[in-house]
């Protein structure tokens, strides 16, 4: 990260500290938004956000392995989640996460080499009667099948396309 | 409100778990109860104030019921599940350590329930602590072994790791820790985090997963560790154990060329008996002593003697820095803070690094002990430096850490080979078959093993300052000490409170003696603070030293204070991270009863009228306290560190 | 969707405004009362009178209180809160304003599972128009001295953070790690005030009954488990779905409407309940036989129970806060322990280890997770042991 992007986001960090009187309640909204604008949390991040809370940095560091959607080690521009519990196991997660391994050439708990989709299983969506199901990002899709994998995934690479500018074509 | 203050009220000062049977109102005195409850204990009635725990509810009436993350110098965690009980008409059974009696109740504490589960927990702790336990430094003094055996644990029910899962992070010249023996109790999480409130060590990731580490995974060594060693002292485990040097000491010993010197701090002789089986609060001094010799060490000096040298040292620093001020109007930092605690030294230099210039700029006893060995000693005994290796009795862990700074060596050698703990000298003590309590009692070697009572009060909280107090009053106002305080006891200063914090009006001024003449640019007398109120505070523990901290960054009135004493222990130097484990309130508070009683036994209680400090300062320190000499081997510097560490 | 023609209770027409409105005129205490004729219990999986609940955040000493929504539904095999929140969150916002006006609370917290981040555009629509409604906000209903609002909390992705000291926990800026109780959060809850904390079919259920009556409500269920619930439905049948349905049906019939009668064996109460083989069909879904939050998970004929016995405890691994022993370490070794049945190397000697094992975890755990971790392993292999055993034999 740049220098610069660095002292941005600390700035954001400690703005939004403050809006929560630099209560610690306010701690996981910050995280969370570190976690969506630069897709993990560094440890200059934790140290930064240490900082703007007046707590230790590895007590942050703590708090980030605790919960699986925070993470210290940088994601995709995607996150694929795919549920793995018992309903949609029962409904055939095996073979659509056999087909998502096979379409992005990753394994689960890896993230592709262009940065853009990152493979997980997590428990149970919710959509246990419609499973397979599986989170992109914070859109559901149900009923997945070894079939229509492609198809989402195809779907989010050219969405991600369209907004890539000049620069980062080049 | 402050923010801290709404943090400490809304209990965000960390601490799931925690912070629940504390906030329970439990009446102190018996007499003020509103309530009483009336419970039954295996059997037994009892009436407890609303609010007590089963654990301590069971204490009252002798039942022992087994713990393990419970500490008592903690807040209560509940995590380890050893102390369930069953208790009357639950489905499920409760921790006797976190559960407050609000309700009449019947309690089992050894039901077959009971005892299935705390089997099945040890056996579930069991599978993953590898280590051997005769390989081990905890051996025979381990909270999870003694339950083991308590509990009947004959082989691994659930499995046993062999292999280590963790690399042994040892780079620490202070701390070593093994995390294949962590049973993840989280005690060194809340000694860090909640008790001494560094932050280095805290619970990551989760369920089987579940690991105690430092921030980023850095090594010990390079995180924001104090070295205060609190953590060792509460780890049921051996996890945690001091970096032990005793094997490059007995080298040392064997080899004939070398001519190795034994230091030993006030706090190790009011508690090394523990670890041959005496009560707490036994002194061996003079037996130790002899102890120490026996295993070879060539001299046995007492590091009180460096302890009245500081105070000389201090209290003229003291003086400058009030002169200074008040005489020629010149700019300085106040308050002075002591600068013996290694522990508290790196916490200011971590967590308030723009007050380094407040630290006093005496080294400790320890190092001040070294520099003298290797200069002044070496020249009266005709001994080459480079062949005298200086080893450091200590109660402490940061020793070991301050003694390797690179800026310890004033004397052209490094001024302090080794620190030494109470522990690893006991382990010493135990390898000859020495049989400590039983010895008979020796001295200290001479010149460096005359000291005064003041040095041996070092070791507990308030001691550097009501020794300090006892020279200063006494130069300052040239009235006898004792004449202003009953029998020399500076009351105020002493005792467990976590700051104290005391005023003193200045009655009269005497003259300043030739001694400090010098230092004080040949100042007359010390008019200039008579009626003057002196304003002083002694802080234990690094939560209690940063609550002295922020107050002084809010300007309020520790701001105020011309001096103030900071201890990174609980307790004091006897509460050190280097003493016998295990500790307690109890336990400090016995080792500082026979501190205070042996300190009643010595010739002198002052430290200026120690006479081999006079003998120093006539044939070495030709200039002074503070002079030349002395701020070259005497006196040291600080590092800015802050805690920034990526 | 709901599966259910008929709307009972929960699915029943409700004008939400004006049952807000004229419950508001009801007295706090009424309005508890009329919570407590109802027998209400928790709809979150626990089962604790809501009324009792309420009582004691109202009476407990406080300036601050708060309402917390657990929507942190997360159970496996549950999934009717995700419905509620999409199609019925006016009426669980009006349902935590009653609850806000019962304890004297001026703040609720809807606390959103991460899983849940697509609702939330539409959850703080629902918010904002019931604050143009003035159903939230100042003065409520006209009433001077009444206030509160509500704002939404996201889950960073925690099972534990369902339980209700780990959610408190959560919120405050902590790992989701539940605390050790008592004292409850009624008393010491969130930032240390008194807060109730309650299930999004619990609030929608209260307005339900405040506005129809305690005696309406009761004429469905049984007598310990009153009114109706909701189940969500999903496995080997015909029909999975959300279904309300009244306390006390039998799983037979359920398996009845769901179309689920060939099933040899059905999970009631998710990861965390108990599995209910096919000879004890009978058995009743109510606080007093079989207890569920509203997961209902069917198992056809051919399914192969240890794998089912695998995926729960694999789940449990991965959830567990990992803070008490027989948590941490004791749903690791069940797994292991099934892995060995898996691979027919499991002494029956050691598989009674572990059920032991599994009791101990049962009672000794510091929270529901833990001890509810080892329940379907516990009846799995009460109830499919032979099945495990043939099916995974070494001489093969």
């Amino acid at each position: 990260m740049l220098a610069s992007e660095r002292d941005q986001l600390k700035a954001e960090i400690f703005k939004m500290a403050k809006k929560h009187d630099q209560h610690r309640s306010g701690l996981i909204p910050v995280l969370q938004h570190v976690q969506n604008v630069s897709r993990h949390i560094s440890p200059e991040a934790m140290q930064d956000i240490a900082e703007a809370f007046k707590i230790h940095p590895v007590e942050v560091q703590g708090v980030v392995s605790f919960y699986s959607f925070l993470s210290t080690e940088k994601k995709g521009k995607f996150i694929v989640r795919l549920c793995r519990t018992i309903s949609c196991d029962m409904a055939g997660k095996e073979a659509v996460a056999n087909q998502l391994e096979n379409e992005l050439g990753i394994e689960f708990g890896e993230t592709t080499d262009d940065g853009m989709f990152t493979l997980e299983f997590t428990n149970c969506l919710g959509m246990c009667d419609q499973g397979p199901a599986m989170l992109v990002n914070e859109d559901i899709h149900t009923k997945v099948t070894p079939e229509t994998v492609a198809d989402i995934i195809d779907n989010y690479r050219n969405r991600f396309g369209a907004h890539v500018t000049q620069g980062e074509h080049a | 409100m402050s923010n801290n203050e709404k943090n400490t009220k809304f209990g965000s000062d960390r601490a799931p778990a925690s912070s629940v049977a504390s906030s329970v109102e439990v009446a102190k005195n018996e007499k003020d109860l509103g309530a009483m409850v009336a419970i039954n204990i295996d059997g037994n009635d009892l009436k407890v104030p609303f609010g007590t725990t089963i654990l301590d509810a069971a204490k009252k009436l002798n039942i022992k019921i087994p713990t393990l993350c419970h500490h008592e110098d903690l807040k209560v965690a509940g995590v380890c599940r050893v102390c369930v009980v069953e208790v009357e008409g639950q489905r499920t059974l409760q921790a006797a350590c976190a559960y407050p009696i609000t309700s009449p109740m019947s309690i089992k504490t050894y039901s077959q329930k009971v005892r299935k589960s705390r089997r099945h927990n040890l056996d579930l702790m069991l599978k993953h602590h590898v280590g051997e336990c005769y390989s081990c430094f905890r051996n025979n003094n381990c909270e999870l072994q003694t339950l083991a055996k308590e509990y009947g644990v004959d082989h691994y029910r659930f499995g046993h790791d062999t292999e280590p899962h963790h690399d042994i992070d040892r780079s620490s010249y202070s701390v070593v820790r093994d995390m294949n023996k962590c049973i993840q109790c989280r005690r060194c999480v809340r000694t860090c985090i909640d008790l001494q409130e560094v932050g280095v060590l805290e619970a990551v990731n989760r369920g089987p997963d579940l690991d105690i580490d430092t921030f980023a995974s850095m090594p010990l060594g390079e995180v924001v560790c104090i070295n205060c060693g609190q953590c060792i002292n509460r780890c049921p485990t051996g996890a945690l154990r001091a970096n032990d040097p005793s094997d490059e000491i007995w080298a040392a010993i064997e080899n004939p060329k070398k001519h190795v010197v034994i230091q030993t701090a006030p706090s190790p002789r009011a508690a090394i008996g523990e670890c041959f089986g005496l009560p707490a609060g036994t002194s061996v001094t003079r037996e130790l002593n002899t102890a120490m010799r026996r295993c070879g060490f060539d001299k046995v000096f007492d590091t009180n003697f460096t302890a009245d040298l500081t105070i000389m040292e201090e209290a003229t620093e003291l003086l400058i820095r009030l002169k200074k001020a008040l005489v020629d109007k010149e700019q300085v930092a106040f308050p002075q803070f002591t600068s013996c605690s290694p522990g508290w030294v790196k916490f200011l230099e971590h967590f308030y690094p723009e007050y380094t210039d407040c630290l006093s700029s005496c080294k400790s006893p320890q190092q001040m002990f070294g520099s003298i060995i290797k200069t002044w000693y070496a020249e009266k005994a005709g001994i080459d430096p480079k062949d005298i290796v200086t080893v450091a009795l200590m109660p402490c862990s940061a020793k070991k850490f301050e003694c390797n700074r690179p800026e310890m060596q004033d004397s052209g050698y490094k001024d302090v080979d080794y620190g030494l703990t109470s522990r690893e000298l006991a382990q010493m003590i135990q390898e000859t078959g020495l049989d400590l309590p039983n010895l008979p009692p020796s001295d200290f070697d001479d010149p460096i093993g005359e000291a005064t009572g003041a040095g041996l009060i070092f070791g507990a909280t308030g001691g550097v300052m009501e020794a300090a107090l006892r020279t200063a009053v006494e130069i300052v106002t040239g009235i006898k000490t004792e004449k202003i305080f009953e029998n020399l006891d500076i009351i105020p200063v002493r005792g467990f409170e976590g700051v104290k914090y005391m005023e003193i009006k200045v009655p009269a001024a005497g003259p300043v003696p030739p001694i400090l003449s010098k230092a004080l640019g040949g100042l007359k007398d010390f008019s200039f603070l008579k009626g003057a109120t002196l304003k002083v505070a002694v802080a234990h523990g690094t939560a209690n030293a940063k609550k002295v901290m922020e107050d002084i960054k809010a300007g309020g009135k520790f701001s105020e204070c011309h001096f103030i004493e900071f201890m990174a222990c609980p307790g004091g130097c006897l509460g050190g991270g280097g003493q016998p484990i295990p500790t307690s309130p109890e336990i400090r508070a016995a080792r500082t009863q026979a501190i205070y009683a042996e300190e009643k036994t010595l010739y002198s209680r002052k430290s200026h009228e120690n006479p081999a400090v006079d003998l120093i300062y006539k044939e070495f320190l030709k200039d002074g306290p503070c002079g030349h000499k002395s701020h070259k081997l005497l006196h040291t510097h600080y590092t800015k560190r802050g805690c920034k560490i990526v | 969707m709901s599966k259910t023609d008929k709307k009972l209770v929960i699915f029943s027409d409700i004008d939400v405004e004006k049952a807000l409105k004229s419950a508001l005129q009801k007295s706090r205490p009424d309005l508890i009362n009329e919570v407590r004729d109802s027998g209400l219990k928790g709809r979150g999986g626990a089962g604790f009178p809501t009324a009792v609940k309420w009582n004691l955040a109202a009476a407990a000493q406080g300036d601050r209180k708060f309402v917390i929504c657990n929507a942190d539904e997360g159970e496996p095999g549950t999934f009717k809160d995700r419905l509620l929140l999409t199609d019925y969150a006016d009426q669980l916002v009006a349902g935590m304003v009653l609850a806000g006006y019962a304890v004297g609370a001026k703040e609720g917290i809807i606390y959103l599972r991460a899983e849940y981040a697509y609702i939330r555009k539409d959850l703080e629509a629902t918010l904002e128009k019931m604050r143009g409604k003035k159903l939230l906000g100042k003065k409520i209903a006209g009433k001077d001295n009444f206030e509160f609002d509500v704002h939404i909390h996201m889950g960073s992705g925690a099972y534990i953070c369902g339980e209700e000291t780990a959610l408190i926990e959560s919120l405050e800026g902590h790992r989701g790690e539940p605390r050790n109780r008592p004292p409850f959060p009624v008393t010491v809850g969130y930032l240390g005030c008194p807060t109730s904390v309650n299930n999004v079919e619990t609030f929608i259920t209260v307005l339900h009954i405040v506005e129809k009556g305690a005696k309406w409500f009761k004429s469905y269920g049984t007598e310990k488990s009153t009114g109706t619930k909701l189940f969500s439905v999903s496995g080997d049948c015909d029909k999975p779905g959300v279904y309300e349905l009244p306390m006390g049906i039998s799983i037979k019939k359920l398996l009845e409407t769901v179309g689920g009668e060939d099933a040899k064996a059905v999970q009631v109460g998710g990861a965390s309940g108990t599995c209910v083989p096919r000879k004890d069909f009978d058995r009743v879904i109510a606080y007093e036989d079989v207890s569920t939050g509203g997961s209902i998970i069917v198992f056809g004929p051919f399914r192969d129970m240890l794998e089912v016995a695998v995926n729960f405890m694999e789940f449990f691994c991965d959830e567990s806060c990992g803070q008490c022993t027989p948590c941490r370490l004791g749903t690791e070794t069940l797994l292991e322990g099934l892995d060995m049945l898996d691979e027919g190397k499991c002494s029956l000697k050691y598989l009674r280890e572990l059920c032991s094992l599994g009791e101990t975890m049962q009672v000794s755990s510091k929270c529901g997770l833990g001890q509810s971790a080892p329940n379907a392993f516990l009846s799995i292999v009460e109830n499919f042991k032979s099945e495990i055993f043939d099916s995974r034999c070494t001489c093969r």
